[in-house]
């Protein structure tokens, strides 16, 4: 064989590097990318939220002046005077069409069925909304609305007052005829329906019904329609304060609606992208994992290649490019089931959202997905390839155990690097997708920690392993054992695997049954199921008298008494405000972003405070002392919750002088309370001295407590038709709404706990085939020397019942640490662990580390040792 | 030209030293049919896999061609290998995900030569595997593999190539046929053969004869064939 071929000087070209990087995957590329599919449901995650998440912002931007109903806005809390009235009538006739609506609640009474309910009524003005259609059944109705006394309600609430289209709706002293139902409405989130159904009526007939009294809550909206000359932000400039002039209120445009939707939406998302991540980089190790196995499997050939004159780069070339290119298939399976996922997200969410979704490719979130996809699949694939380079070429002469020759440099500078390389990544990711780089960096922490937890714990179990060992044990058993020290062992990656997915599902779960529980509680610890509000000083008398009738307990009768903050410690209102204003500019001109002292808010509102001589079991006293015997000052006392106390800036002793109905009340705050707003029970954020207001004008609230539903809507029809200006509220209504929204927030824990099983599976079972070669050489041997299939099976089960059990041990620890972090620092309630779910987590994942296992080391049982030891 | 100068290598295990090969020297000339032979644990393998550059010695040379193998690192070693030796190995070190082509084709291929499929249908073909080019190694038989072996041996014209127990997996008949083929490439083609074995059969028709016993050389004789 002479040397009559053309030589070509220098290395292989790229391209017969690929070509024989392709051919040498053959047969390993189905395992390959089962090992690199472990990347596949992070990816998918990562896009379906993205896409989602960009889906949802589009479509708010694009129904933003549907959302709003015209292309701006205004809003105020007391009914507008003339001035107000006669500026919007002048707007209109100069080229600035206005509709008005007044919305407020109350009750609903159909008189055929005797059904009561409580509604929130839209009063609107013809031509409201000016954009966004609201569709009606029939069709026609909503045409018809401004053509008489006619209401088109809620659905909802037709089933709820057994009513039909033609009955009549009295609403306070005015009868209606119910002309038709709502079926959409534009910005309107399902959910909101479920406490009021909403009812539309003409805005002209409002004071017929004679609802809005002294204290009524009513919204006074109005919504404008630009000409093209006028850009919103001018003409909120010009008429904000002329328009709110007298009230509480504000302006707003669009675009506001679509930036605090975006806002809502990317909080959702970044929570939602760090469960992402978090099923990407268990991915990652999943990936790294089984790419050990595989590049286990690959030592011979490298060591051939090796004698052939490939160098450690080729060899790193053929092996990163297969990785590679099945990381890429990885991803992309992923991207297809993140699209499915993000087509299924708007029927999951549909009750939470306000605009209708439409649903379309996000071209970038998809390429943003495969992107770090790919890239987190290389990187930790990457970890155990490197070190293929260092296989010897003397392997084809001399074979060594797979862990010697696949041995590690101690100080491989490509390895530091990549492991550099991977936090890096995992620091990134954490930052971009949270909110704020304390939170980024926490999330990276948490991750390495858990990691760390888990890599300890299983050092810790393979030096137990070694030491509990006894002679007197059966073999299976002390085999079994073994397998957990022996080299090469699995003890750490199937650890590390079992461990994240029960870390990950048992704090979700941990958080989820914890804070159920708490509402659950609340819920079954109110007594109250029915609440009547808005009642009048005179009308309390009657209301009581029909309440004895029944055979209604009457819990609690909460006087309520609106007012406003007029001056603390001599200022007034209006100055302090003006100080905020200035002090904001002036924060503004020199580029800063001031720290806030003082919430405008607090300052503006209306505060419907009470005056009782105890504390309820809601709250409790922080600072200060509770009402004593009467000041002899003349000041009155008040307690004020603790967040409301900082956000007027006001401290114990400072004195606050309120404002009600138009008589000065001074007081001084005496304590600061701090109140569990979460109870179904009437909570304040200004509670007074009883001496200091008992002659003020007053509301109530009525809490009652009725033996059945029907005690409840016959109690409510009976004061509704004594007082149609009373608005009563059935709490079980709510128990139940609140339930169900729980009921739906518990299915959307569950599936993401679910997905976390899902994403333990590939992991495992790479982290298994990792030492399948190993165990098959050893079952094999053992067969050789006599065992039977049965014992081979004991042995296995005992090896994978124990890492199952550790695994999933360290992960509830785990995850009962973080339960309590989240229960304890984020939602500031108390934890208990949720024993149950846990257990039944731990015994799953056992169960799942078994059935991997035996069915990773299938082969041991079925083959005969002859053809088993061909195979490994 | 094969130089080895004072070869030994020491292996440690904790406190131990083992010594496998103890000051071996020698030269090769270029064209030379060698065989190594000695009984088991003498040091054979460990002696081929220092002259082919595999390993390295604790101390002593290797030159070939007059390159120094001990004085580069793993990489240069596998560019001289790339250019300049072949392998033949008793369990033939197939890679079995490629067919019999393939196989041929990687030390072409790693070298970046143009027209290396045409090139190992060739030598397959000399080898008498022209029917059996897209096999796999699974598919052949073993004689049928070492002789893809010897293809891919020869592919990149190697001035040496060792062979470690070329026949040592096969049937007398086989390994005859084998022997043969390697024979007359030697001749063909002035490659160098240094074949390690412990058959004295077949270490009797190489030109000259190394024999090591505890790690050193005991005699280094020629044969008749030296003639």
């Amino acid at each position: 064989m002479s040397d009559d071929v053309e030589r070509t000087p220098g290395r292989a070209r790229w391209g017969q590097l690929f070509d024989l990087a392709w051919r040498e995957s053959r047969t390993a590329r189905r395992r390959l990318l089962l090992y690199m599919s472990s990347i596949s449901l992070g990816v998918a995650a990562l896009v379906a939220i993205d896409s989602f998440s960009e889906n949802v912002i589009q479509s708010v931007h694009d129904q933003s002046r549907a959302l709003l109903g015209g292309d701006v806005s205004s809003r105020r809390n007391a009914a507008p005077t003339k001035a107000v009235d006669s500026l919007l009538d002048s707007l209109n006739a100069h080229g600035v069409p206005v509709a008005t609506a007044t919305n407020f609640m109350s009750m609903g009474l159909v008189p055929r069925s005797g059904g009561t309910r409580l509604v929130q009524v839209h009063a609107i003005a013809p031509r409201y909304p000016f954009y966004g259609e609201i569709t009606t059944k029939p069709a026609s109705a909503w045409g018809a609305l401004q053509s008489g006394r006619n209401v088109v309600v809620d659905p909802a609430l037709l089933v709820s007052l057994n009513a039909h289209i033609g009955d009549s709706l009295a609403l306070g002293d005015a009868r209606f005829s119910i002309i038709g139902s709502l079926e959409s409405v534009p910005g309107d989130v399902g959910i909101s329906a479920a406490i009021g159904p909403r009812v539309y009526i003409p805005e002209r007939f409002v004071a017929a019904t004679r609802l809005l009294t002294f204290g009524s809550r009513a919204e006074y909206e109005a919504v404008y329609k630009l000409p093209g000359s006028i850009s919103p932000p001018v003409f909120i400039a010009r008429y904000t304060k002329r328009i709110t002039a007298g009230a509480n209120g504000g302006m707003q445009a669009a675009g506001y609606n679509e930036s605090r939707l975006a806002s809502a939406i990317d909080q959702l998302h970044d929570y939602l992208a760090i469960v992402g991540l978090i099923a990407l980089l268990l991915g990652g190790i999943g990936v790294a994992s089984g790419v050990h196995a595989f590049a286990m499997r690959k030592i011979d050939p490298v060591a051939i290649l090796r004698c052939l004159g490939a160098t450690s780069w080729q060899v790193l070339v053929i092996y990163t490019v297969q990785a590679a290119i099945m990381g890429l298939l990885g991803a992309a399976i992923g991207v297809v089931l993140g699209i499915g996922i993000q087509f299924v997200m708007p029927n999951v969410l549909k009750d939470f959202l306000p605009v209708d979704v439409s649903i379309h490719l996000a071209p970038s979130s998809i390429a943003l997905g495969l992107g770090i996809g790919v890239w987190v699949a290389l990187l930790f694939a990457m970890r155990p390839l490197i070190a293929l380079r260092r296989v010897s070429p003397l392997q084809t002469l001399r074979r060594e155990p797979d862990a010697q020759a696949l041995r590690r440099a101690r100080r491989d500078p490509m390895a530091i690097g990549l492991t550099l390389i991977i936090a890096g990544t995992v620091l990134d990711l954490g930052l971009s997708r949270a909110d704020t780089w304390q939170r980024g960096v926490g999330f990276t922490v948490g991750i390495v920690a858990a990691i760390g937890v888990l890599w300890v714990s299983a050092i810790a179990l393979s030096w137990a392993a070694r030491r509990v060992l006894r002679p007197s044990w059966s073999f299976p058993l002390r085999q079994g054992i073994a397998s957990l020290y022996r080299p090469g062992n699995q003890t750490r990656a199937v650890v590390l695997a079992l461990g994240f997915g029960v870390f990950l599902m048992g704090t979700l779960y941990q958080v989820q049954h914890n804070i159920l529980h708490a509402l659950d509680l609340r819920m079954s610890e109110a007594r109250a199921n029915l609440v009547f509000f808005d009642v009048q000083d005179n009308q309390k008398a009657g209301i009581d008298s029909i309440v004895r009738t029944h055979a209604v307990e009457l819990l609690d009768e909460t006087p309520i008494v609106p007012m406003r903050v007029s001056s603390i410690n001599g200022r007034t209102v209006a100055d302090i405000l003006a100080e905020i204003d200035s002090t904001r500019r002036n924060e503004r001109g020199r580029g800063e972003r001031g720290g806030e002292r003082r919430g405008p808010w607090a300052l503006r509102r209306e505060f419907r405070s009470t005056f009782r001589d105890t504390l309820t079991a809601s709250e409790r006293i922080v600072a200060g002392r509770w009402f004593g015997a009467p000041r002899h000052d003349g000041l009155g006392e008040v307690s004020l919750d603790s967040s409301v106390a900082g956000e007027l800036g006001v401290h114990l002793g400072d004195t606050i002088s309120w404002n009600v109905q138009g008589v000065e009340v001074p007081t001084v705050v005496t304590s600061l309370r701090e109140v569990k707003w979460t109870t179904f029970a009437p909570n304040f954020f200004a509670v007074f001295n009883p001496s200091s207001l008992k002659d003020a004008p007053k509301q109530y609230a009525i809490l009652a407590h009725a033996p059945d539903a029907m005690e409840i809507a016959r109690l409510q029809r009976d004061v509704v038709a004594a007082y149609p200006s009373v608005s009563s509220l059935d709490l079980t209504l709510v128990q139940h709404t609140v339930s169900d929204v729980l009921g739906k927030v518990t299915m959307a824990v569950r599936f993401l706990a679910l997905i976390s099983l899902a994403l333990a599976i590939p992991v495992l079972f790479s982290a298994v085939a990792a030492t399948r070669r190993e165990r098959l050489r050893e079952g094999v041997l053992l067969k050789t020397l006599g065992a039977t299939r049965r014992q081979i099976g004991r042995i296995m089960l005992a090896e994978y019942t124990l890492l199952g059990f550790l695994g999933a041990l360290t992960g509830v620890l785990l995850s009962v640490f973080a339960g309590w972090s989240v229960m304890h620092w984020i939602f500031r309630m108390t934890f208990s662990p949720a024993i149950v779910p846990l257990a039944i987590v731990a015994i799953a994942m056992i169960g799942l580390a078994v059935i991997i296992g035996l069915i990773t080391g299938r082969d041991v049982f079925a083959e005969t040792p002859m053809a088993a030891l061909r195979e490994s | 030209m094969l130089v080895a100068r004072e070869l030994t290598k020491e292996y440690r295990s904790g406190d131990n030293r083992l010594t496998v090969l103890r000051d071996v020297s020698f030269s090769i000339p270029q064209g030379a049919f060698v065989a190594i032979v000695g009984p088991s644990g003498s040091g054979k393998t460990t002696l081929l896999g220092l002259l082919a550059g595999l390993d390295t010695p604790s101390h002593g040379q290797v030159l070939l061609d007059g390159a120094d193998l001990t004085a580069m690192d793993e990489d240069q070693r596998a560019k001289l290998r790339g250019a300049k030796v072949g392998f033949v190995f008793q369990s033939f070190q197939l890679i079995s995900t490629l067919t019999a082509v393939e196989n041929v084709q990687v030390p072409l291929e790693l070298r970046g030569e143009s027209g290396a499929t045409e090139r190992a249908r060739e030598l397959l073909g000399r080898v008498g595997l022209r029917d059996r080019l897209d096999h796999f190694p699974t598919q052949l038989s073993g004689g049928e593999q070492q002789r893809v072996a010897i293809a891919r041996a020869f592919a990149n014209a190697p001035r040496i190539l060792f062979a470690d127990e070329p026949t040592g997996n096969l049937d007398s008949d086989t390994g005859a046929h084998i022997v043969e083929l390697l024979e007359s490439l030697n001749r063909e083609s002035q490659t160098t053969i240094i074949l390690v074995t412990h058959d004295h059969g077949l270490a009797a028709r190489a030109q000259r004869i190394i024999r090591l016993s505890d790690g050193r050389v005991i005699s280094d004789t020629e044969t008749e064939r030296a003639a």
